[in-house]
């Protein structure tokens, strides 16, 4: 007695070739119609490098660290990124701005050291969420491969985002029309 | 009193014919390999090779380079003269093979003399293919002998049973055919070709012996050792059978010798079914160009042809999965033989009651 419990079974069959089976060429024949069938479809493969498919709006990629207008840093080091952080990939060591560094900082406190590991992060995006200050964002770029682990703790320098000429800008005139105030006191 | 008169200008011309063939059949070769690779891709809905150059063109180049730069390992316990001799020997039959083989219709020069695209026009050319391509199993079973491997021995027997068994049905159904044109000359079978069309019926040889045609194509994939007969060197079973201890250029000669087996197969395919060099209106073409591009167009269709062979090899190869051996060997005696054997009966038969002039 066979059980046939999900109605999905098939017997095996064991019948003799037919003439027609034996013959080969019909089944042949059959088998060339699939496959020349194949040659006119279109091919799903996208050519890599040259290619790219765009990633979702919603894409969490890897870490930027961001400036003011006029090119400021604007993180404060307070460290609510590292704590929300589920992986604790992110360390950082905070400093007091001095007089001379009004231009490179936005607040009185900065990062002096800010290192995020791209081999624990999950990228899961909760230190962008945590970041009271607008400073850390995820892109749509991912950590390219690296030959040792070294190269996949991220410094400052590789996460912060260059200076444009329009920062430039913004800061030139801003400290001619600091300036001016002054003068006019 | 001078037996044989050989004049240096044909010595010339035939050294010339003979490199300007070899050169030809190597780089056919060469692309049939991106050619398969390409096919099969596009079978498989890939994209194959496109790195090497537009097209990925310049894959061969890069595969023949990386062979070279490849260590050469001969096992120790291997026969170290019968291990070299087996690829050469490979190389060698699969390019001894075009010698027989007319490329275009004879080119009458300018002071009168002919030009004949054929290095030897010898009166039994279908049989000097015969022995050249059984000759060519000798490479597969040297090698798998000389591997000692077992799987390399077993490939060897497999390469040596098929090709005796297929040879057989492969000649067989050839005499058919030879009893058609009464003659074993390459180059007077293809001209029995001419046009395409005469006496109320088609000239090419395959409408006359369509039967003899398919006997020979099938017969022919197993002399190639290509899928669905490639059970010499099937890689789930054998491990790459008889070139499983080859690397380097050696290893690359099998696998070229088997391409340029499979272009010279499918000109010979070409010629004795296909009418060789010959195409539809061939005279009007004749009477308007001159001859020399007449006998450039002679070759162009005869590699048209060759190419289309190739591609049909190749689409078999990526369509139909290994015959197990037990099929083959059922497959080849009890059903191709006596199939060829009617068919000769039969062609005999109608020869003697309806063509018999005498």
């Amino acid at each position: 007695m066979t059980y046939n419990i999900s109605n999905k079974a098939k017997l095996v069959d064991r019948k003799p070739m037919t003439f027609m089976e034996k013959l080969y060429l019909p089944a042949i024949a059959k088998g060339l119609k699939i496959t020349l069938g194949h040659m006119f479809l279109k091919k799903p493969t996208i050519n890599y490098p040259e290619v790219q498919r765009p990633f979702s709006s919603t894409f969490r990629g890897l870490h930027v660290l961001n400036r003011d207008e006029e090119g400021r840093e604007k993180c404060t080091a307070c460290g609510l990124c590292a704590l929300s952080c589920p992986a604790e990939a992110i360390t950082m060591e905070s400093a007091e701005r001095l007089p001379s560094e009004i231009g490179l900082y936005k607040e009185e406190k900065y990062a002096a050291n800010y290192e995020i590991n791209m081999l624990r992060c999950i990228f899961c995006g909760l230190c962008e969420e945590a970041c009271p200050k607008d400073a850390i964002y995820l892109t749509q770029t991912f950590a390219p491969a690296n030959y040792n682990r070294k190269g996949f703790i991220y410094k400052k320098d590789d996460l912060l985002i260059p200076i444009t000429s329009e920062m430039e800008s913004n800061k030139l005139k801003n400290q001619s029309n600091q300036k001016a105030t002054a003068n006019t006191h | 009193m001078i037996l044989l008169a050989i004049s240096l200008s044909l010595i010339l011309e035939k050294v010339v014919l003979i490199s300007v063939i070899l050169g030809a059949s190597l780089g056919i070769a060469m692309y049939s390999t991106w050619a398969e690779r390409k096919v099969a891709a596009i079978m498989q809905d890939r994209r194959g090779p496109n790195r090497a150059g537009p097209f990925g063109l310049f894959q061969p180049l890069a595969d023949g380079v990386k062979l070279f730069m490849k260590e050469e390992i001969i096992p120790t316990v291997s026969s170290k003269f019968l291990f070299v001799l087996g690829p050469s020997i490979a190389m060698l039959m699969a390019c001894m093979t075009s010698a027989v083989i007319p490329w275009a219709p004879d080119l009458v020069k300018a002071d009168g003399s002919i030009f004949s695209f054929q290095v030897a026009d010898i009166n039994i050319g279908v049989l000097f293919i015969f022995g050249v391509v059984s000759l060519g199993v000798y490479g597969v079973m040297i090698g798998g002998w000389a591997s000692n491997n077992k799987f390399s021995l077993l490939s060897g027997l497999r390469a040596a049973s098929q090709a005796i068994s297929y040879e057989l049905a492969m000649g067989i159904s050839l005499i058919a055919l030879v009893m058609l044109t009464g003659s074993l000359s390459m180059r007077e079978i293809v001209e029995q070709q001419h046009g395409f069309w005469a006496d109320g019926w088609f000239t090419w040889n395959f409408f006359k012996q369509p039967l003899a045609f398919i006997i020979f194509i099938v017969c022919s994939f197993a002399e190639l050792n290509r899928a669905p007969f490639d059970l010499a060197e099937c890689e789930s079973e054998l491990i790459g059978g008889y070139h499983t201890e080859y690397s380097s250029m050696k290893l690359g000669f099998y696998l070229f010798s088997e391409y340029i087996n499979m272009f010279i197969t499918s000109i010979i395919l070409s010629s004795l079914f296909f009418g060789g060099y010959n195409y539809p209106g061939m005279d009007t073409v004749a009477a308007h160009v001159s001859p020399l591009l007449f006998s450039i167009i002679g070759i162009l269709v005869l590699l048209a042809k060759a190419v289309g062979f190739i591609l049909f090899f190749m689409f078999i190869r990526w369509t139909i999965p290994r015959f197990r051996y037990d099929q083959l060997m059922n497959l080849g005696w009890k059903s191709l033989i006596p199939l060829a054997l009617v068919n000769m009966l039969i062609t005999g038969a109608v020869i003697l009651y309806f063509f018999n002039d005498k």
